[in-house]
C-alpha cells in the first residue's frame, strides 16, 4: 500500500524538464535526484516527501529516452506516477526499474494538488484520503505484472537466464 | 500487416503480430552513447553475465559531451570505452566517430529489415532504411546485451502519406515538423509511423533519415519507409551482411491513414517550447536571434550542409550572431571540407566544429545564456533543452537557418536569395 501527497502537473512534461541534460554526466540515482523536476518546478526537491506522488495529465515524460529521469523520480521518494498517459519509453523504463507507473483519466481528472491518495497496487484501487472518493485503475496486462513482480527487468532477466541454464 | 508488423513478425519467429500483443524479439543491432551506456553496463553487470551475448551486434559510441566537457563526462566515457575493449564489441573514438544517428547508417551498420534498439530515443531514425528501429532505456539495453533479445509490445501502425511536389527550401525537416504541428507531440503516441507517398518517393536520402529521425516527436515508436532504389543504392557500398526487404501488405490494417498535399507548404518553423509549436517561416513575425546551431542526428548529414553552403557562400553571418556548423560525422566532415564547403563557412564569419551532439541538448559548444535566442536544426526546443530555462530555441530546416544567420533575425531562404 503506498500513501503519499500530489504533485500535479500539466501535458507533455518532459524529460528535460524531469532531469536537464546539464546533469547528465553523472548516473548516481542521489545526485540526480537533487535537481527533479527543476525544469517545470523548482521547489518540487525541497517539498517532495518520501511516498509522495507525481501526477500529470497526458504524455508525460515526452522526449529522451534518459533512463536518469524515471531514477532521478525514485530516488527523489515518489512513490508512483499517475498520469492520463505516458510517453512510451519513459513508461517502459519506469516498469523497467520498478517505479510503479498508472494510467488512469478519473483520478486525475478528480485530484488536486497537495491532496493525499492511498494506492494499493495489487487491487488496482486508489482512494483519494482528502475527497473520499476512490477509483480503479486498469490492471498492468500479464506480462508486464509479472515484469514488475519479479522486481523489474534485470531480476526478471537473471531468472530468465537461470532458466536457459537449466 | 503493415511494414512493422512484417519485420517483428520474422524477430519473434512467428507467422503473424497484431498491435497489442506483448511478444519476444531478436535484435539484430544494439546501441548504446556516453549518457545511457554508464547505466547500462551497471544493470549488466547486476544480471551475472560477464560477456554479452554477440559482440559484433553491440555498438557504442561516444557523441553527447564528446570531446569531453569535463571531467565528470571524461569519467562516463572512460567506463564506456573500457568495457567496449574489454568485451570487443563495435566502439568508434573520438576523431573516427560521429553523430550516433548519422554514424551507423553510413557506416553499414543497420540495414533492411532489422530490429535496432538503441539507449537513445531517436534511433528510430534507422527507420529510413526499411528498418524497425526504436529507442529503449539503459536497462532495456543491458538485458538485451545479455540475453539478445528484448520484449515489445506490438504498435499499431499510422500511414503518413505526403502527395505534391514540394517547393525549393522545402524538405524532410520541413515534412516532419508540418506533420508534428498537425498531430501534436503526441499524435503518434506508441504506434509505429510508415512514411508513404510521390513527396516522399522523391525524397533524397538525407532527407528520410531527418523525417524518420523526428516520429519520436509525435510521440512514435518507430518512422518506417518502405526501401526502394534510393535506399538499396544508398547501402549497396555499405552493408556488409544480408538483409531482408519487406513489404506491407495490400490490405494491411492501419489504425489510421492521413493523406497531406505539401506542394504548397512553406519551409516550417516551430516556435518555442514544442516541435508541435510550428508556423510557415513567413508567419513567424521579426525575431532576432543570437545564435544559430546547424547539425544534430536530424540535420547534420551532407545534403543539409550543401544547403546551408548555398546560403552562405559569398555572405557573412550577421555580426551580432553566432553560426555554429557541426558535421554529423567525420565523413559529412571530410567530404564538406573537400566540396569546399567548410571553407565557404568559415569565410563566412562560422564557427565549424568537430562532429558532437554538444549544443543539441545543452551540453557543450553552444549552450545559450538567460534571454538569448537560437534558430537551430536540431529536433527539440523544450524549455531548458540548449542551457538557461530562460533562453529559446527555434527549430527549422538547415536553409532557414543559414538564412537567418545572415540577417541575423528568422528568415526564409527565398528573401535572401531571390
Ligand atoms: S544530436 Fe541531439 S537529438 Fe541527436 S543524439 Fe545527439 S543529443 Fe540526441
Amino acid at each position: 500500500m503506498l500513501e503519499g501527497k500530489v504533485h500535479k502537473y500539466g501535458a507533455n512534461v518532459d524529460t528535460d524538464a524531469i532531469i536537464s541534460a546539464r546533469y547528465l554526466s553523472v548516473s548516481d540515482p542521489a545526485e540526480l535526484a537533487r535537481h527533479c523536476m527543476e525544469g517545470i518546478d523548482q521547489d518540487f526537491v525541497s517539498k517532495v516527501q518520501p511516498g509522495d506522488i507525481i501526477m500529470a495529465t497526458t504524455n508525460f515524460g515526452c522526449g529522451s529516452s534518459r533512463e536518469h529521469a524515471p531514477l532521478a523520480i525514485k530516488a527523489s521518494g515518489v512513490s508512483c506516477v499517475i498520469a492520463k498517459n505516458f510517453a512510451r519509453i519513459f513508461f517502459r523504463n519506469a516498469i523497467n526499474i520498478g517505479l510503479p507507473v498508472l494510467e488512469c483519466d478519473a483520478v486525475v481528472d478528480n485530484t488536486g494538488a497537495g491532496d493525499i491518495l492511498e494506492i494499493d497496487l495489487s487491487s488496482g484501487k486508489i482512494k483519494n484520503l482528502t475527497n473520499g472518493k476512490v477509483f480503479d485503475v486498469r490492471p498492468y496486462p500479464d506480462f508486464m505484472a509479472e515484469l514488475l513482480s519479479a522486481g523489474g527487468l534485470i531480476e526478471y532477466t537473471k531468472q530468465r537466464l537461470a532458466g536457459r541454464r537449466l | 500487416m503493415t511494414l512493422a508488423d512484417k519485420i517483428l513478425a520474422v524477430h519473434a519467429d512467428r507467422e503473424a503480430v497484431s498491435p497489442g500483443e506483448f511478444i519476444n524479439i531478436r535484435v539484430d543491432l544494439i546501441l548504446a552513447n556516453d549518457v545511457t551506456a554508464p547505466i547500462a553496463i551497471r544493470e549488466f553487470h547486476r544480471l551475472g553475465v560477464n560477456k554479452v551475448f554477440d559482440p559484433k551486434k553491440v555498438v557504442m559510441v561516444p557523441d553527447h559531451f564528446v570531446p569531453n566537457k569535463d571531467v565528470a563526462s571524461a569519467e562516463q566515457a572512460k567506463l564506456m570505452r573500457e568495457f567496449a575493449y574489454e568485451q570487443g564489441i563495435m566502439y568508434f573514438e573520438a576523431g573516427r566517430m560521429g553523430i550516433e544517428h548519422v554514424l551507423l547508417p553510413e557506416q553499414g551498420l543497420v540495414l533492411p529489415g532489422d530490429v535496432v534498439i538503441g539507449a537513445d530515443s531517436h534511433t528510430c531514425t534507422y527507420g529510413a532504411l526499411g528498418t524497425f528501429a526504436t529507442g529503449m532505456g539503459s536497462t532495456d539495453i543491458a538485458a538485451a546485451m545479455a540475453t539478445g533479445d528484448i520484449w515489445m509490445k506490438v504498435p499499431p501502425t499510422i500511414k503518413l502519406v505526403y502527395h505534391g511536389e514540394p517547393g525549393e527550401w522545402v524538405g524532410g525537416k520541413d515534412l516532419i515538423l508540418y506533420t508534428i504541428g498537425k498531430i501534436g507531440v503526441d499524435g503518434a503516441l506508441y504506434s509505429a509511423i510508415e512514411f508513404a507517398g510521390e513527396a516522399v518517393t522523391a525524397m533524397p536520402m538525407d532527407g528520410r533519415f531527418t523525417m524518420a529521425n523526428m516520429a519520436i516527436e509525435a510521440g512514435a515508436k518507430a518512422g518506417i519507409f518502405r526501401v526502394d532504389n534510393k535506399t538499396q543504392l544508398y547501402i549497396k557500398s555499405r552493408a556488409n551482411r544480408s538483409y531482408s526487404v519487406y513489404e506491407p501488405d495490400g490490405n494491411a490494417e492501419y489504425s489510421q491513414v492521413i493523406e497531406y498535399d505539401v506542394s504548397d507548404i512553406e519551409p516550417q518553423v516551430a516556435l518555442p517550447h514544442s516541435p508541435a509549436n510550428t508556423k510557415p517561416v513567413s508567419q513567424v513575425g521579426d525575431i532576432e536571434i543570437n545564435q544559430v546551431v546547424i547539425g544534430s542526428c536530424t540535420n547534420g548529414r551532407l545534403d543539409d550542409l550543401r544547403l546551408v553552403a548555398r546560403i552562405l557562400k559569398g555572405r557573412k553571418v550577421h555580426p551580432r550572431v553566432r553560426c555554429i556548423i557541426i558535421p554529423g560525422s567525420q565523413q559529412v566532415y571530410l567530404d564538406a571540407l573537400t566540396m569546399g564547403l567548410i571553407e565557404a563557412f568559415i569565410k563566412a564569419g562560422a564557427v565549424v566544429s568537430t562532429p558532437t551532439c554538444g549544443p543539441c541538448l545543452g551540453g557543450h559548444a553552444g549552450v545559450l545564456a538567460a534571454g538569448e535566442r537560437c534558430i537551430s536544426t536540431t529536433n527539440r526546443n523544450f524549455v531548458g533543452r540548449m542551457g538557461s530555462p530562460e533562453s529559446e530555441v527555434y527549430l527549422s530546416n538547415p536553409a532557414v537557418a543559414a538564412a537567418s544567420a545572415v540577417t541575423g533575425r528568422i528568415t526564409s531562404p527565398e528573401e535572401i536569395s531571390g
